[in-house]
């Protein structure tokens, strides 16, 4: 008999919340990590002596309140600051402050366009009208439109039944919104460029697109349908880094009974006479267990860890052309102090907030097209946050962290691997970028830690570095994802399941795909479903 | 007061077949068209003495035939010059790839593409069936609908499900995506990817790197499940269409006033009531169909201020950007392509060497600049069709890729820069083909604009995109031909199914004008 | 980042306001920093309905519509006919989005031939920039150019008159005229939202503090005070007024589908000229007549004396509707609700219940309280109406 129910490859926040329902329910659960240290990208490390880095995810909003609750995240361990809204500076030395406050967000648009600060409020409930309709199918697995499965075909009655209650143009309104550009959607809101440049960004994180691409409306309202304490959109720091997520699901998970292996890279699921039976380890250890979950991408779980043997054709084809390219880097760094911008005072509640630098369209569009031509852009679009200003665990006292999420940067440079002179290349433009606005920015660096997709896809294991394990358009969104006919978490092999987010509903820190899979595998094994549901009427 | 049951504005392809359905149900119609000649973007133009040219539209491929023969537009003149033409994929070291429907050809196209060619093709076909079928109907709405879309939805369900399941998974995959992606799964030939890809952005805003580019190409395949198996050519020039078209209408009964341009669309009360032309005459008649593009009929012609403040939002929004221009060549000598013979020089021919290089060329015009090389096809229409050009001369039209509607500084400023980047982007092809010119004719997007009356010079009136398709063409809330105004309805490319002189708008719109007879 | 934008904004006779707002309780409107209550709710609502009562008006939005087109403008948009309304009057509206649906209410003040003010409860940019396409006009938010009290009460008028404004008694609901005011054009309207004789005063903001204290002045006779915006509560659902934002939601900010209302479900389909062959959801709005509405607004007459704040309302034991808005009304001595009820319930004279929870030292209580459906406000004076004036 084997010494494990099932077997969870990658201890990541969804391979984590994945092995603790199933913990919970009774199972005996190993979560399998290659890394010494848990948490994917979902991660703090102490990379230069003091200071804490979220070296790849960094701030908190999607994560499921639900789960939250139900796994006791906050008693384990787990404390969430929200900040107040953002600022993006411009070329003229003025800025855009995108504040919290709803009347100071007013007269700061007002400021630029009154026009636009009236839009705002209709912007405001057109978004929110998308993210209602989505909320409640998070903590569900997406129905199968071909399927004539009772339970499919109740999931998709409640599906539609939520579409048809919006009328005919609002249907209509839903539809073009998933098919969108995010510029051409700001276009029907804004006239001013900086307040549609600064409200963009959401809508290219982590994609292959661009501004004017269709498709990234929705990706958008991707990073709009979170909530911390209930504050739809808004977003916040986990207080010691995005490692303390990690943390606490684990302390959930082991509470529960479950255990970590760290240090345990896997080489392949085995599978015997159309049955998972474990996993091999690189170092030539097995272990058993009749179910195996992956909370790796879909690309590494089809074309890595399995024997293309044992996988029916299509599923490998599929596989081979799921869109999971790479497209964004990050830059980490422990700051001397806290860096002055222009024309911002360092008291600037915008400045504890989300800081970006491209303050139009057309500059977000044309640090894309670097991306199609295979370079990193050479005036990236940046999401730059300094955490340490509301937490204080990150650095040393006085002393400051700063997160640069930046897009684009390519999986590969010009069809080339990645050279440490590229990353150097990369690494000067995004630094020159902010110290356009910061003059004692470069001198306050003490170390910067930079990471290409190169750096991303080694250390964390996703595939080009795709920070969604997957991207976030339609195509490969709610029944398409990963991809069609197997996106109920369920494997093409019995007893082999897929927890990560490249499954519904996606990337972005949401726990919502382990989650969803534990619910899956639960139902297989005819255990009580312990999953809660998503709360009514957000 | 009415002089007219229907008075059709514009008489483009779309105008007149609308105006040939309505008179074949007794009603008296009017179609009244600005320029001097029926047809719109179906038109021949002189642009030297002697010299006739498709003015706009140089391509048939997608002209629905259940049009030709119930408007026995063979028996009023219409006639091809050439059907089934290849597509050629020049390129500059005179291996060049031929494009047949069902096969590929050239030196470097290896079994495999040519293989995967006939695999694509085939899967392809069965979607662009599925989107034949929706176009023959209105599109049907989604929550309010009645028997007629009920009916259209039932097919379509079924039209999925005949599909089977992975093709359907498939489908809805492909929709979304852009054909770059599509043609990089599919083919390792770059020249070969980029001819596919140039259908999938022809007369778009978008590169193939853009999403929608695969719906586009679906769309222009449509032409194939017609039984265009390639492009094809009308004898005397596009306009022997409008021709056609206009004759077919007078024999019905329709009155077709030509040079008299529509300044308004009248509106009494709640309903329109006629219209007003350009020298004052006022016209009556209490149903307008409006065969301009949906923007310039509620912005120019009806006013915005004559609808719901709501409906003039979306007005405004239609998005309705070009990035395509017309080059014509009046030729004193045949040209000489590179490694082609005479028959293959009357061919589709192409230039677009990579999809990288059309995405390029994209780049430019999302920055309001012209391609400094764009994308470009060729028509040697005189080839095929001697009465175009005196005899030993030639005429060529082509196509190019991308133009904005007007760049920074104005069109004076960059015409003739723009015309002589794409000419010696063509020598290139043809060496000696400029000494030949006698006089050339560029069409930016504004001056399509200014002589066809599409806004933006977008021939599809309303981009194609999947925001803007059947139950969101033109916008949401006019999506079955009549709108918000009582009498009013359209009938151009700008709605279901849309443009690219297939017709069905046209027809559609006079199907459901005829069924809500009085209630209209 | 402008430093005056960090604080809340202060309306011109903030000075003034702040000295005599003696409790110091404080409200936020429209990002203005205005107060809830100056000295005691109660007693400020008796300024209203006994001698004279001042609000500061100015953070309401204003806007200036002016060109060729502003009466066209102003009649597509609006549901009433626009172009009845003559020069220096006032003109109470609605305006509906193209489903019909309530987007907000406002007044409407003709100033000059093709010169024309909105004033509407929320901020209207974005809509009148969409309504203005295709018309010539000019649409100017001068909310914070023109600063406004409103002076109502019995004694309104001879305050005024005291302060100067000869022959106001002579200026009918709503009426405008204007006056000179140190140099300035002092606009007086006999408009307000208390439902009792009043008037509403426009002034350049430079002038506004002299304009309080020469009011106060004037007043002091006729034993004016100011009130806040919770006294302003009370007389408005005592006299039957609906609140957008709080009455109904209003269209452009509605997320839920079907819980915006249209003008005739909200009992103000006299505003709706139906003659008129061309205004902004119309299409809409006969449809509804011919097919009928989902919802009926009714004031309602409450058994008792426990306010049926955010009740359910009830036909037996099936809840067919919800309160809006709820006051114990102190001159009409009566407790009234205005309710949202499904069709076909809330016909006049109907008897419903209002299932009404409250709470007495910590205690909360149930009560089903028996009410029933008026045909009109409880509060609706002669002198509101009666021109000339009269002068207590």
């Amino acid at each position: 008999m084997d010494k494990y129910d099932v077997i969870v490859i990658g201890a990541g926040h969804n391979g984590l919340t994945n092995g603790a329902y199933l913990a919970k329910s009774g199972l005996r659960v190993a979560v399998l990590e290659r890394n010494p240290y848990i948490g994917g990208a979902t991660v703090s490390r102490e990379l230069h002596k003091g200071w804490f880095y979220s070296n790849c995810s960094y701030v908190c909003s999607l994560l499921r309140p639900e789960i939250t609750r139900d796994l006791e995240l906050p008693r384990h361990g787990l404390q969430v600051v929200p900040y107040g809204g953002g600022v993006t500076m411009m070329r003229n030395g003025d800025h855009f402050g995108n504040y919290h406050d709803h009347d100071r967000q007013y007269r700061e648009m007002a400021r630029f366009s009154k026009r636009d600060a009236n839009a705002y409020e209709r912007y405001a409930a057109d978004v929110m009208k998308q993210t209602r309709l989505i909320r409640p199918f998070l903590l569900k697995r997406p129905p199968d439109p071909t399927s004539l499965k009772l339970r499919d075909l109740k999931d998709l009655a409640e599906f539609a039944g939520a579409f048809l209650d919006m009328g005919e143009e609002g249907l209509a309104d839903t539809i073009r919104f998933w098919t969108k550009s995010v510029g051409d959607y700001l276009d029907e809101y804004f006239e001013t460029d900086v307040i549609k440049a600064h409200m963009a960004g959401s809508g290219i994180i982590g994609t292959a697109l661009g501004v004017y691409s269709p498709g990234t409306a929705y990706v958008l309202l991707h990073h709009y349908m979170g909530d911390v304490d209930g504050n739809v959109g808004e977003w916040g720091f986990a207080r010691g880094g995005m490692g303390a997520v990690a943390d606490a699901l684990a302390k959930s998970f082991q509470s529960f009974g479950g255990e970590i292996i760290c240090d345990a890279d896997v080489d392949q699921i085995t599978i015997k006479n159309g049955k998972t039976t474990g996993v091999a380890l690189k170092n030539g250890n097995e272990i058993g267990a009749p179910i195996v979950v992956s909370n790796l991408d879909p690309k590494r779980t089809f074309l890595d860890v399995m024997d293309p043997a044992d996988l029916p054709e299509e599923v490998i084809k599929k596989a081979e052309k799921f869109k999971i390219r790479g497209s964004s880097g990050k830059l980490n760094i422990a700051l001397d102090g806290l860096p002055t911008f222009n024309n911002l005072p360092n008291d600037s509640p915008l400045r504890v907030g989300e800081m970006h630098f491209s303050d139009s369209l057309t500059r977000l569009e044309r640090a894309y097209d670097d991306w199609k031509d295979g370079t990193w852009s050479k005036d990236p679009y940046v999401d730059m946050l300094i955490p340490t200003q509301v937490d204080p665990t990150m650095a040393p006292p006085g002393k400051h962290m700063m997160s640069v999420f930046v897009q684009y940067a390519p999986p590969k440079i010009e069809g080339e691997e990645w050279t440490d002179a590229d990353k150097d290349g990369f690494e000067k433009s995004v630094l020159d970028q902010i110290s356009a606005y910061s003059p004692d920015f470069k001198d306050l660096i003490l170390h910067c830690e930079t990471r290409t997709p190169r750096e991303i896809e080694a250390e964390v294991g996703l595939t080009e570095g795709n920070i969604f394990q997957g991207e976030l358009t339609f195509d490969q969104l709610l029944f398409n994802r990963p991809f069609p006919g197997y996106a109920q978490y369920r494997g093409p092999i019995k007893g082999m399941y897929m927890c990560g987010s490249g499954t519904h509903p996606g990337g972005g820190v949401m726990a919502a795909p382990g989650a969803n899979a534990a619910r899956e595998i639960l139902a297989d094994l005819k255990r009580p479903d312990i999953i809660p549901g998503g709360y009514a009427d957000d | 007061m009415t002089n007219y049951d229907v008075i059709i504005v514009g008489g483009g392809h779309n105008g007149l077949i609308c105006a040939n359905f309505l008179a074949k149900t007794g009603k008296s119609v009017l179609v009244l068209e600005a320029r001097e000649a029926p047809g719109g973007c179906a038109a021949t133009n002189e642009i030297h003495p002697g010299f006739n040219v498709s003015a706009c539209a140089q391509w048939l491929d997608l002209l629905n035939p259940s049009l030709i023969q119930e408007l026995k537009l063979e028996k009023y003149g219409l006639q091809f010059a050439a059907k089934n033409l290849k597509t050629i994929g020049l390129n500059s070291d005179g291996n060049h790839v031929f494009l047949s429907h069902d096969s590929v050809d050239g030196k470097n196209i290896s079994d495999e593409d040519k293989t995967s060619y006939i695999d694509f093709k085939v899967k392809m076909l069965k979607y662009a069936k599925l989107l034949k079928k929706v176009f023959e109907s209105r599109a049907p709405k989604l929550v309010e609908h009645n028997w007629t879309d009920r009916i259209t939805l039932a097919k379509l369900a079924l039209g999925m499900k005949f599909l089977g399941k992975e093709d359907m998974n498939d489908l809805m995959r492909l929709i979304l995506i852009n054909i770059y992606d599509v043609m990089e799964e599919s083919f390792e030939n770059q020249n070969l990817k980029a001819l596919i890809s140039f259908d999938g952005v022809m007369g778009g805003y978008m590169g193939p790197r853009s999403p929608n580019t695969v719906f586009n190409f679906l769309y222009k395949l449509v032409g194939e499940t017609y039984g265009y198996y390639g492009s094809s050519q009308i004898k005397g020039g596009m306009g022997a269409l409008g021709e056609s078209l206009a004759a077919a209408a007078k024999d019905a009964g329709v009155e077709i006033r030509l040079g008299d341009r529509v300044a308004r669309i009248n509106k009494t009360g709640s309903r329109v009531s006629g219209v007003t032309l350009d020298d004052g005459e006022v016209i009556y008649s209490a149903i307008i169909v409006s065969n301009a593009d949906p923007f310039s009929t509620f912005n120019n012609l009806l006013g915005l201020r004559n609808i719901e403040a709501g409906m003039a939002r979306r007005v405004t929004q239609i998005r309705r950007k070009s990035g395509t221009a017309k080059l014509h060549l009046a030729l004193d000598t045949a040209p000489n392509f590179l490694g082609l013979d005479s028959e293959q020089m009357g061919q589709r021919l192409v230039i677009a060497p990579d999809m990288n290089y059309i995405e390029r060329a994209f780049n430019s015009v999302k920055y309001g600049e012209y391609s400094p090389t764009p994308a470009i096809d060729i028509s040697v229409s005189s080839l095929n069709d001697e009465t175009l050009a005196p005899s030993g001369k030639h005429v060529l039209s082509a196509i190019v890729q991308y133009a904005p509607y007007e760049p920074d500084g104005g069109w004076d400023v960059h015409r003739d820069i723009f015309a002589k980047n794409s000419i010696d982007l063509i020598e290139q092809y043809a060496p000696g083909i400029k000494d030949s010119i006698l006089s050339h004719q560029l069409l930016t997007p504004k001056d399509l604009e200014s002589i066809y009356g599409m806004t933006g010079g977008q021939w599809h009136h309303v981009e194609m995109t999947l925001d803007q398709v059947l139950m969101m063409r033109p916008f949401p809330g006019a999506s079955q031909y009549g709108v918000d105004v009582d009498g009013l309805y359209l009938c151009g490319a700008g709605t279901h199914p849309g443009g690219g002189l297939m017709g069905l708008a046209g027809k559609n719109a006079a199907t459901e004008i005829i069924k809500r007879g009085s209630e209209a | 980042m402008n430093e005056n934008d960090v604080m809340m904004l202060k309306t011109p006779f903030h000075s003034r306001v702040e000295a005599a707002c003696e409790i110091n309780l404080w409200g936020n409107w429209m990002g203005y920093t205005t107060p809830d209550a100056y000295f005691d709710v109660e007693l400020e609502y008796f300024a209203v309905r006994s001698t004279t009562g001042v609000f500061d008006l100015s953070p309401m939005n204003k806007y200036r519509i002016s060109g060729p087109d502003a009466a066209h403008f102003l009649d597509r948009m609006m549901t009433r006919n626009m172009h009845k309304l003559a020069i220096d009057r006032v003109a109470y509206v609605v305006w509906c989005n193209d489903a019909g649906q309530l987007m907000d209410d406002g007044t409407v003040f003709r100033l000059a031939e093709n010169e024309y003010r909105l004033c509407s409860y929320a901020k209207a940019n974005d809509w009148l920039y969409w309504c203005s396409l295709g018309f010539d006009v000019t649409i100017t938010d001068e909310t914070a150019e023109v600063a406004a009290l409103a002076v109502q009460g019995p004694t309104s008028c001879s305050t005024l008159t005291a302060m100067g404004l000869e022959g106001l008694e002579e200026l009918k609901p709503f009426d405008i005229r204007n006056y000179r005011f140190d140099g300035e054009i002092l606009s007086v309207s006999r408009t307000g939202f208390t439902g009792d004789l009043g008037y509403e005063l426009w002034i350049t903001p430079s002038k506004a503090e002299d304009l309080w204290d020469r009011l106060f002045e004037a007043g002091k006779q006729f034993l004016i005070k100011p009130f806040g915006s919770h006294a302003l509560d009370i007389a408005r659902i005592e006299t039957g007024f609906v609140q957008a934002g709080v009455d109904f939601v209003m269209a452009q900010d509605l997320i839920r589908p079907g819980r915006s209302r249209s003008p005739l479900e909200m009992g103000l389909g006299w505003l709706v000229d139906f003659e008129k062959t061309h205004f902004n959801g119309r299409r809409a709005l006969l449809k509804e007549r011919e097919t009928g509405s989902r919802y009926r607004f009714v004031i309602l007459d409450v058994d008792g004396n426990k306010p049926a704040d955010h009740s359910f309302i009830l036909k037996g034991d099936k809840q067919v509707g919800n309160v809006t808005s709820a006051a114990w009304c102190p001159t009409a001595k009566s407790n009234v609700a205005f309710a949202q009820i499904e069709m076909p319930y809330g016909e006049f004279g109907e008897e419903l219940t209002a299932e009404i929870y409250y709470e007495r030292e910590l205690h909360w209580t149930r009560v089903l309280a028996p009410c029933r459906v008026l045909d009109g406000p409880v509060f609706n004076p002669g002198r509101r109406r009666q021109t000339p004036a009269v002068a207590f």
